[in-house]
C-alpha cells in the first residue's frame, strides 16, 4: 500500500491509529515533561564522563564545604563541594547513573518473574492461581524496607546486592496487574481460536495474550522503577545499602545529614535530583497509561 | 459470612507460618550463627560451645519447630546484643511505632478525606487540580528527604518544633506528617474516585431530585458509599505505614520498634530483626484480614471472592 498524501482522501479515510497515537503522546503534557525530564536524565548518566566537571571521587581536603554559586560559592564547583571536598555537581551527574541502573535492572528482574508468575496465574487458574496468589499474600505481608535492609546487611552493601535484593521484593505489583490483565484476556475469542488451530501454550501467551497485556506491563514497569530507586536511597540513607564513596543520591542526603545545621543545601541538592527524577518517572507512567487506553482517561 | 471469615483466617494463619519460615531462615543466611555470637577473636573450641548452648548443632527443622513454638507464646529468644529477651525489648518500644501509626493514619485520613471529596465535587477546578498535584508529590517525595526538610525548617530555621526524641507529643508532630504523607496520594485518589462514580448514580440524583441540600446529598448519600473502600485501604496502609516506621523513627530518633530494627541489623542482632519482621508482617496480616472482613460485612457481593 502506497502511502498517500492526497488531502482528500486523508479526510475521508480520517487519522491512522497511528497518528492518533502520536497526537495523543504529543497532547499529553504530563507524559511529555515527564518522558522528556528522563530522557534528560538518561543522557546525563551515559553522557557523566563527559559532562561532569571533575572526578567523583577525587578528594581535596583544602577545599570542603565550598558552597554552590547561587550561594557565593565559585564556578570551579558551581554545586559546591562535600566534607571531604569532592566536586559535588560531579557527584550528583555520575549518582544518575548509580539511581537509573538500580530502577532499570531491579524493575527488569521483579519485572520477569512477577509477570511470569501473573500470566501463569492468569492463564493456567486453579491450582496455579492459588499458589501465585499465596505467594502474592507471603510478599506483602513482609515488610520491604525490613527485609531488603537485612539481607543487605547480611550480604554486604554493594550496588549488585541491593539490585538483586529489590529486583527479588518488588515482583508482587508485577503479578497482581499480570495476573488480573491475563484474566481479562483469556476468555477473548482469538485465545480460543488459537488453541483451535492447535497452537502451543507458550506461543499463545507470547504471541496472542503478551501483546494484549503489554501496555498495562510498561505501566507497572514505571512505577516500580521509581518505586526501586525510592528505595535504594532509603536503604543508602539507612547506611545499608549502596556504601561510599559510590556516588548514590541516598548516601549524599546521609552524608549531608551530619552538616545540616549549617549547611542545608548539602541535603536539598541530591533530595530536589531524586524527588525529580521518580516524579518525572511517575508522570511518565500515568500518562503512558492515559494514552495507551484512552477509554480511562478522566 | 462465617464460611468467609474462617476461609480468610486460614490463608492469614499460612501466610504468617510462611513469612515466619523466611524469617527464620534469615538466620542461615547469615553464615554460622556461632561464629557471629563468638566474635571475631572466639577460638574454634569457644564457637562448639557457643554452638552447642544455643542449640545451633540440632537439625534446622527442629530448630525452626522449637522458635515457632517459643514465637507463639511470646517468647523469640535473646538479643545476641543486649543479652535480655527480644520480646521484652520490642514490647517497650512498640508503643511508639503503634502510635506513630495510629497519628500518621488518621491524619493521612483527615487530609486525604476531605480533599477527595472537594476534588470530586468539581472535576478539572482549581482545587481537583492542587489535590492531584499534592498526591503525584507525595508519591515522589523520598520520606527521608521530606523529614530533614522539615526539620531544617520547623526546627532549625524556625525553632518551633524539637527535632528528635518522644517524649512530649509536639515530638510526634513532624514523623506523624511523614508517615502520613506517604499513605495520603492513595487514600486521596481512591476517595475522588469513588466519589465521582457515586455521584454519577441514580439514587444521587433521586436525593438532588427531592431537594436534599448538596451538603446532605454529598455527605450522608454519596460518602457514606464511597468511603467503604478507602475504610478497608486505610487498614492495609497501616499495615504498610508500621513497616515503613523504620525510615521515619531513624530521621527523628524515635525509639520505637523501627528503630530498634535498624539498630539491630546494624549490629547483626538476628533473634530481634526475625521477631521484628514477624511483628511487622503480623500487623499487615491482622490488618487485611479486619480490613477483608469488615468489607465483606458491609458489602455481601465481596464474600463470594
Amino acid at each position: 500500500m502506497a502511502t498517500t498524501t492526497d488531502p482528500l482522501l486523508e479526510e475521508i479515510q480520517g487519522p491512522t491509529p497511528g497518528q492518533l497515537l502520536r497526537r495523543r503522546v504529543f497532547g499529553h503534557h504530563g507524559l511529555m515533561i515527564g518522558g522528556g525530564l528522563v530522557a534528560l536524565l538518561v543522557v546525563v548518566a551515559i553522557l557523566a564522563p563527559v559532562l561532569a566537571p571533575h572526578d567523583p571521587y577525587a578528594q581535596s581536603l583544602l577545599e570542603r564545604l565550598q558552597p554552590p554559586v547561587f550561594l557565593g560559592g565559585s564556578w570551579e564547583h558551581p554545586l559546591g563541594t562535600d566534607h571531604l571536598g569532592r566536586d559535588y555537581l560531579s557527584r550528583l551527574i555520575y549518582g544518575a547513573r548509580v539511581s537509573l541502573m538500580i530502577g532499570v535492572i531491579a524493575a527488569l528482574i521483579s519485572g520477569l518473574i512477577g509477570t511470569a508468575m501473573g500470566v501463569a496465574a492468569g492463564y493456567f487458574g486453579g491450582r496455579v492461581d492459588m499458589v501465585v496468589t499465596f505467594l502474592i499474600n507471603v510478599r506483602l505481608a513482609m515488610p520491604v524496607v525490613l527485609v531488603a535492609l537485612a539481607v543487605v546487611a547480611i550480604f554486604g552493601g554493594s550496588l549488585q546486592v541491593v539490585i538483586i535484593v529489590l529486583g527479588l521484593l518488588l515482583w508482587d505489583r508485577f503479578a497482581v496487574v499480570m495476573r488480573a490483565s491475563t484474566l481479562q484476556v483469556r476468555g477473548r475469542e482469538y485465545v480460543a481460536a488459537a488453541r483451535a488451530i492447535g497452537c502451543s501454550t507458550p506461543r499463545i501467551v507470547l504471541t496472542e495474550i503478551m501483546p494484549n497485556i503489554v501496555n498495562n506491563l510498561i505501566v507497572v514497569v514505571t512505577l516500580e522503577m521509581a518505586h526501586a530507586i525510592l528505595l535504594e536511597a532509603a536503604l543508602s540513607f539507612l547506611g545499608l545499602g549502596v556504601q561510599p564513596p559510590t556516588p548514590s543520591w541516598g548516601l549524599m542526603v546521609s552524608e549531608g545529614k551530619q552538616m545540616m545545621l549549617f549547611e542545608p543545601w548539602l541535603v536539598m541538592i541530591p533530595g530536589i535530583v531524586l524527588f525529580l527524577l521518580v516524579l518525572a518517572i511517575n508522570l511518565m507512567g500515568d500518562g503512558l497509561r492515559d494514552v495507551t487506553a484512552p477509554e480511562n482517561r478522566s | 459470612m462465617i464460611k468467609f471469615i474462617l476461609k480468610r483466617l486460614g490463608l492469614a494463619l499460612l501466610v504468617a507460618l510462611t513469612v515466619s519460615a523466611i524469617s527464620f531462615s534469615l538466620l542461615f543466611m547469615s553464615g554460622d550463627p556461632a561464629a557471629a555470637i563468638a566474635g571475631e577473636t572466639a577460638s574454634g573450641e569457644d564457637i562448639e560451645a557457643i554452638r552447642r548452648i544455643y542449640g545451633f548443632d540440632r537439625p534446622v527443622l527442629v530448630q525452626y519447630w522449637e522458635w515457632l513454638l517459643g514465637a507463639l507464646q511470646g517468647n523469640f529468644g535473646e538479643s545476641y546484643y543486649f543479652k535480655l529477651p527480644v520480646a521484652d525489648l520490642i514490647a517497650e518500644r512498640l508503643s511508639i511505632t503503634m502510635t506513630l501509626g495510629v497519628c500518621g493514619i488518621t491524619f493521612a485520613l483527615v487530609t486525604a478525606v476531605p480533599l477527595g471529596v472537594a476534588a470530586a465535587m468539581r472535576p478539572n477546578s482549581l482545587i481537583d487540580r492542587a489535590a492531584l498535584l499534592l498526591s503525584v508529590m507525595g508519591q515522589a517525595m523520598p520520606s527521608f528527604w521530606f523529614g530533614l526538610i522539615l526539620i531544617v525548617i520547623f526546627s532549625i530555621q524556625l525553632g518551633l518544633l524539637p527535632p528528635s526524641g518522644s517524649s512530649t507529643p509536639i515530638h510526634f508532630i513532624m514523623p506523624t506528617i511523614v508517615l502520613g504523607y506517604y499513605a495520603m496520594p492513595a487514600i486521596m485518589r481512591l476517595t475522588r474516585a469513588g466519589m465521582l462514580e457515586v455521584l454519577s448514580s441514580d439514587y444521587i440524583r433521586t436525593a438532588r431530585a427531592k431537594g436534599a441540600s448538596e451538603v446532605r446529598v454529598m455527605f450522608r448519600h454519596a460518602l457514606r458509599n464511597a468511603i467503604i473502600p478507602v475504610v478497608s485501604l486505610a487498614a492495609v496502609q497501616m499495615g504498610f505505614m508500621l513497616g515503613g516506621s523504620i525510615v521515619v523513627e531513624s530521621i527523628f530518633a524515635l525509639h520505637g520498634a523501627g528503630y530498634l530494627a535498624w539498630e539491630s541489623i546494624g549490629r547483626n542482632d538476628l533473634p530481634t530483626v526475625q521477631a521484628l519482621i514477624l511483628v511487622f508482617s503480623g500487623f499487615y496480616i491482622v490488618f487485611t484480614f479486619l480490613a477483608d472482613v469488615l468489607n465483606a460485612w458491609l458489602d455481601p457481593r465481596m464474600r463470594t471472592a
